[in-house]
């Protein structure tokens, strides 16, 4: 009962904070851009030549068609739940791994804390997109499941360091040492004592993954190394870029994806500051 | 300063270094085929009847050295990679792949730089004064603009900035980093590289602003409860003073910690900022490069960003005592 309570109250919490309502808000007009959207929008004007090229909004075409003949707002419509399909995939996998390490390396110590804690600073150190360029340009012609796998690979840092340092300080706590003491096994401690408790800072790193994802995920594709038959957001600007959709004036073929990126990294941002406040209660009091 | 924390630092440099060069070279081997066949099959689709094809073959065949074990194979590479042979550019061929780099390399680390620079000392500024509790309201105001800014990354920014800028008001030039053939530096030269290096910097200082305040303020707030800024204030020094000595000084110790992390995340955005702008950096010459598909350059680049993050943040971790007794008590 006064766990349920406990959790009411932090739901409260969180949607009492002005910032993670409107974050909220806006990701979901964003899914519903993808859920909704295609109740309205024929999502296979999104395929190459399906429609007539280089026209500009219209009745017909509320937000015109690029130069390869795909319907914008189609486009958006298919390509925003790819967009964040990616990015949640990426960012679940990332802090799954990056919990596992974080609670091996700071609960047991040793050297298997001082092999991980070196690599975690060694690929802090690695810009992302250096070794997501190397990846990438080897294993051509990406999905958008293999895009996810691959940025990953390059988003368990920060959790693991977040959780490893949360963890150092819960073993020490007295209930943790009971346990030790009453002769449960280092897994159920692990997963008993001490996983409740990293959860509120585990799911704030998710949300700071899914962004960081989502990041690395544009930057391959705006450099043209993304999935080519699929209407992602990235891949849209890649095209435009191509196609010189700025200097020729369509702007409504590089806006919208630009907006809804927007949109989107503006609203990750909210949710993860706010969910901050929510699982550092040190931040919450000083400010 | 130990001799023990300059070692530490100068042995994760090296593992950092050692960690991309291994990455560049396992992971073309994980994929399937083997690279020469990529290479032969890329000049074969760009119709190269020219006399270098052999060459560039024969010299990949050797410097790949395919038929020896896995472990001499890999110890060349490396040692070669440390010699900054990078092998032969496809695109760009007969010049080698470090050659190409080091003629981008200077624009990308002057625009990084500069740009860097400026969002740091901007934004820590901004940062110092959205927490402390005698700034002007106008300045609080600014809060959520910046938070908002921190969260856009730099490169749809560019482009925003792009379209407003050069293209609807034509203030500033499209893109490339000068007119005319060659750079020149005489007072008009100078200003005509400002000029087109105005737009780039400005999408990377936007950014960065608002990301600095944000770090800063949470910083300030820390340091604001401290007994030594009660004494300050107790002793009558002037609020300037005390803002600039004693809060933003000790405020600022963390900010330099995530100069270091934020590096990396910079590079790769100033990559893509550049290929915004047609920028003659790192970044434009990787787009080139993926375009042609030049793997070998692609992963030169690749290795270089690694190298020159890894220098810069050596250099503040040595930095970095000087500015903060502590660790040098340590």
């Amino acid at each position: 009962m006064q766990f349920l309570r406990h959790i009411l109250a932090s739901v409260g919490r969180v949607f009492a904070s002005l910032r993670m309502t409107i974050g909220i808000v806006l990701m979901l007009l964003l899914v519903g851009i993808g859920t909704v959207g295609p109740l309205f929008v024929d999502v296979s004007k999104s395929d190459p030549i399906s429609v007539r090229t280089n026209q500009p909004p219209s009745a017909q075409h509320p937000l015109g068609t690029d130069s390869g003949g795909r319907e914008l707002v189609a486009v958006m419509v298919a390509g925003t739940p790819q967009t964040l399909r990616m990015g949640v995939l990426a960012g679940l996998i990332g802090v799954a791994v990056g919990v596992t390490l974080g609670l091996v390396s700071g609960y047991f110590g040793g050297w298997p804390d001082r092999v991980i804690s070196t690599v975690t600073d060694v690929m802090l150190t690695i810009p992302p997109l250096a070794i997501l360029l190397v990846i990438a340009a080897s294993v051509k012609a990406v999905n958008v499941e293999m895009l996810a796998v691959i940025i990953a690979s390059l988003s368990w840092m920060y959790a693991a360091r977040v959780v490893r340092a949360q963890v150092l300080t819960l073993r020490e706590q007295n209930y943790v040492q009971m346990a030790r003491l009453s002769g449960m096994s280092n897994f159920n401690i692990i997963f008993r004592e001490i996983l409740p408790n990293i959860v509120p800072i585990a799911f704030a790193a998710l949300v700071g993954a899914i962004s960081a994802a989502i990041l690395s995920g544009i930057g391959i594709e705006v450099l043209g190394l993304g999935p080519q038959d699929t209407p992602t957001l990235g891949m849209t600007i890649y095209w435009a870029l191509l196609y010189s959709a700025f200097s020729r004036g369509m702007w409504w073929w590089w806006l919208p994806p630009i907006v809804i990126l927007m949109l989107l990294f503006i609203a990750l941002f909210l949710i993860s500051s706010a969910l901050d406040d929510v699982a550092n209660p040190r931040l919450r009091s000083s400010q | 300063m130990t001799w023990g924390y300059v070692l530490r630092r100068l042995a994760m440099f090296v593992v950092v270094l050692w960690g991309a060069v291994t990455i560049n070279f396992i992971v073309p081997r994980l994929a399937p085929g083997d690279p020469t066949a990529a290479v032969l099959e890329q000049l074969a689709a760009r119709g190269q009847q020219s006399a270098g094809a052999g060459d560039i073959v024969a010299a990949y065949r050797a410097r790949f050295g395919l038929d020896d074990p896995i472990l001499l194979q890999y110890w060349r590479y490396v040692s070669n990679t440390f010699r900054l042979d990078l092998g032969t550019s496809i695109s760009y061929f007969p010049q080698s792949v470090s050659g190409s780099i080091l003629m981008a390399l200077p624009w990308t680390i002057v625009l990084l730089g500069v740009a860097t620079v400026i969002a740091f000392g901007v934004g820590s500024l901004l940062g110092a004064l959205l927490a402390w509790p005698g700034s002007p309201r106008a300045v609080k105001a600014l809060a959520p603009l910046l938070m908002v800014l921190s969260a856009i990354p730099y490169y749809l920014l560019a482009l925003i900035v792009l379209y407003l800028l050069a293209i609807w008001t034509g203030i500033f030039p499209l893109g490339g980093a000068f007119s005319g053939q060659a750079p020149s530096f005489t007072p008009a030269g100078l200003l005509d590289l400002a000029d087109h290096a105005f737009l780039p910097a400005l999408s990377i200082v936007l950014a960065g602003v608002g990301f600095w305040a944000l770090g800063m303020r949470g910083a300030m707030i820390g340091v604001l409860g401290e007994d030594f800024l009660t004494l300050g204030e107790a002793k009558g020094l002037p609020p300037g003073k005390v803002f600039f000595g004693y809060a933003m000084r000790n405020a600022l110790l963390p900010q330099v910690t995530s100069l270091a992390i934020a590096l990396g995340t910079a590079a790769s955005g100033s990559v893509l900022v550049e290929v915004a702008f047609n920028y003659p950096g790192i970044g434009y010459l990787l787009y080139n490069a993926l375009r042609a598909s030049d793997y070998f350059l692609v992963q030169g680049i690749a290795f270089f960003l690694v190298l020159t993050v890894a220098v810069a943040v050596l250099a503040l971790d040595l930095v970095y005592p000087l500015l903060d007794p502590r660790i040098r008590r340590q």
